[in-house]
């Protein structure tokens, strides 16, 4: 299977030109990502109206909704990337992977956290078998186990194709998973009150959510493309124009 | 077939030769189910509701605890690397090691397990869905098991990694296998359950051994 | 002030005071800890590289 990607498909493949593109990207979403989480956080915790149910305690969900959601399509990313790197061996690809599984580890841990602490007032525990916490946590353990993976081969190339491999087995997995852990839930308690399903928020409360979660995926792309790029310097470190670099540093 | 077969044949063979590696899933096995008694409370009514869930978890434990070694005396011997270069089929080669990992763990397990299910009380409708769901479930944790071996072979401490890359993908099989215990043994049907791990295997099987030697060919090659 | 009568108020979020803070305070830490590895890892690379850079212009 031989496919024509236009000529920009190919530069990007370019560890440099990815390196060059990413400078001149940084600054603008850095920018972006600081507005959005500053006003989000602002308008969520001090104007938008108390929940009629939660009280403040509701103010939780423009940390945890966001986080949530980028911790699995970080993955999805991921998984993505790496099967770019492997199909058409992209070497900018497996660097996007491996930068991926940091990140989308530590934002699954902070869905958790904040997950659990909003659990305390809500459900009077610090931790319930709740349907979408115990997801996150298998979640949790399948970043471990590509960081985990990719560290344990020493030669670079090798680490970065089967943690591609992991990655899209647990992509075909993660529904299955899903769906097997909500069905158990169900299973076991019956109806849970669950906290993001609410009949209908307010504009006040959703407008600010979804500012949060622009933001986070804005903050996502800069520490994703700043991660990518020292893996670039660290993989380039023989090429003249990182020698350069360095020299100048 | 006449591949799959004689490759299975030798796999099989080469396991006899080591009768530890039959017998030590099936003690593990036994060992892990007796903890619980020993470690909660011997008490009839209690273990019997802990039993489904226990009996699967050793089961799925077992079997993790020897999927390490399907690819490794292979990998060892260097065996593996000329397997990967010849001409024969690939994928039937991997399944017969796989076929070969579920005949000594998988399925043998299944045929102990009422032993451990009388142990802990399973009230006695439960042992057919649990054989049944056993039977059914452990080739799928044989194929899962075998991508994460095949990842990790050509590592040096690539022992204790499996587990942390399988065990959250055994969560499925996991769940359905001792929902149709419990379901069982309360006298609910257990077709729902089987269906599913069915359905299960039948996608493990069809996707798994692609990834298997996909993660095998990177192993040897590094 | 926005939803709150007082700064108070603010603070003390109703009952909830403890877990909304809890979490922002984590939230906080974690942006800021992927912001800084970021930083230490360039940093820590260009270090490494230059130590390269001079051993090998050294024994050339």
């Amino acid at each position: 299977m031989k496919i024509k990607f236009p000529r920009w498909f190919y530069r990007l493949a370019s560890p440099r030109w990815f390196y060059d593109i990413t400078s001149k990207l940084l600054p603008w979403f850095t920018i972006i990502a600081f507005l959005l989480i500053v006003i989000g956080t602002i308008w969520g915790l001090v104007f938008a109206p108390a929940d009629y149910q939660q009280g403040n305690s509701f103010r939780i969900i423009y940390i945890h909704v966001p986080t949530a959601i980028l911790a699995q399509s970080c993955y999805m990313l991921m998984a993505v990337a790496g099967a770019v790197g492997l199909i058409w061996k992209i070497k900018i690809a497996h660097i996007i992977a491996k930068s991926c599984a940091p990140i989308g580890a530590s934002m699954a841990v902070l869905a958790l956290v904040t997950g659990a602490i909003w659990g305390k007032p809500t459900w009077g525990a610090w931790w319930v078998w709740d349907a979408r916490l115990t997801s996150m946590l298998v979640l949790f353990f399948l970043y471990v186990g590509v960081i985990a993976l990719t560290s344990a081969y020493e030669h670079v190339a090798s680490g970065d194709k089967a943690a591609a491999v992991l990655a899209l087995v647990g992509v075909v997995n993660i529904p299955i998973i899903k769906y097997s852990v909500e069905w158990w839930n169900t299973l076991h308690q019956g109806a849970t009150f669950k906290i993001t399903e609410k009949p209908a928020m307010p504009p006040d409360m959703w407008i600010p959510l979804l500012i949060m979660i622009i933001g986070f995926y804005c903050f996502f792309a800069v520490i994703l493309m700043s991660r990518a790029r020292t893996e670039v310097l660290r993989r380039e470190n023989r090429s003249d124009w990182v020698k350069s670099l360095v020299e100048r540093y | 077939m006449n591949f799959f077969l004689a490759a299975l044949r030798r796999d099989l063979l080469l396991t006899f030769r080591r009768r530890n590696d039959i017998i030590n899933p099936l003690a593990f096995f036994l060992m892990v189910g007796i903890l619980f008694p020993l470690g909660v409370s011997p008490e009839a009514s209690f273990l019997s509701q802990l039993a489904p869930g226990v009996i699967w978890v050793a089961a799925l434990l077992a079997s993790l605890l020897s999927v390490d070694g399907i690819f490794r005396s292979d990998f060892d011997d260097g065996s593996l690397e000329h397997m990967l270069v010849s001409p024969q089929p690939l994928l039937l080669l991997v399944l017969a090691k796989v076929t070969n990992h579920w005949l000594i763990s998988g399925f043998c397990l299944a045929l102990v397990s009422p032993i451990l299910a009388l142990m802990l009380f399973l009230p006695s409708e439960g042992i057919k869905p649990l054989i049944f769901s056993l039977l059914l479930g452990t080739p799928t944790l044989s194929l899962i098991g075998a991508i994460g071996a095949a990842l990790t072979v050509g590592l040096r401490k690539g022992g204790i990694l499996i587990s942390l890359l399988v065990l959250p993908l055994y969560i499925p099989v996991l769940i359905f296998g001792a929902s149709s215990v419990q379901a069982g043994s309360i006298g609910l049907p257990i077709q729902g359950y089987l269906a599913l791990l069915a359905a299960m295997l039948a996608l493990s099987l069809v996707l798994a051994p692609f990834a298997i030697v996909a993660a095998l060919k990177i192993s040897v090659r590094s | 002030m926005g939803h709150f009568a007082s700064f108070a108020d603010f603070l003390q979020m109703g009952k909830h005071g403890l877990y909304v803070w809890l979490s922002y305070g984590i939230g906080l830490f974690v942006i800021l800890y992927n912001i800084l590895s970021v930083y230490w890892d360039r940093r820590q690379f260009f270090k490494q590289a230059k130590r390269r850079l001079k051993r090998e212009s050294k024994s050339i």
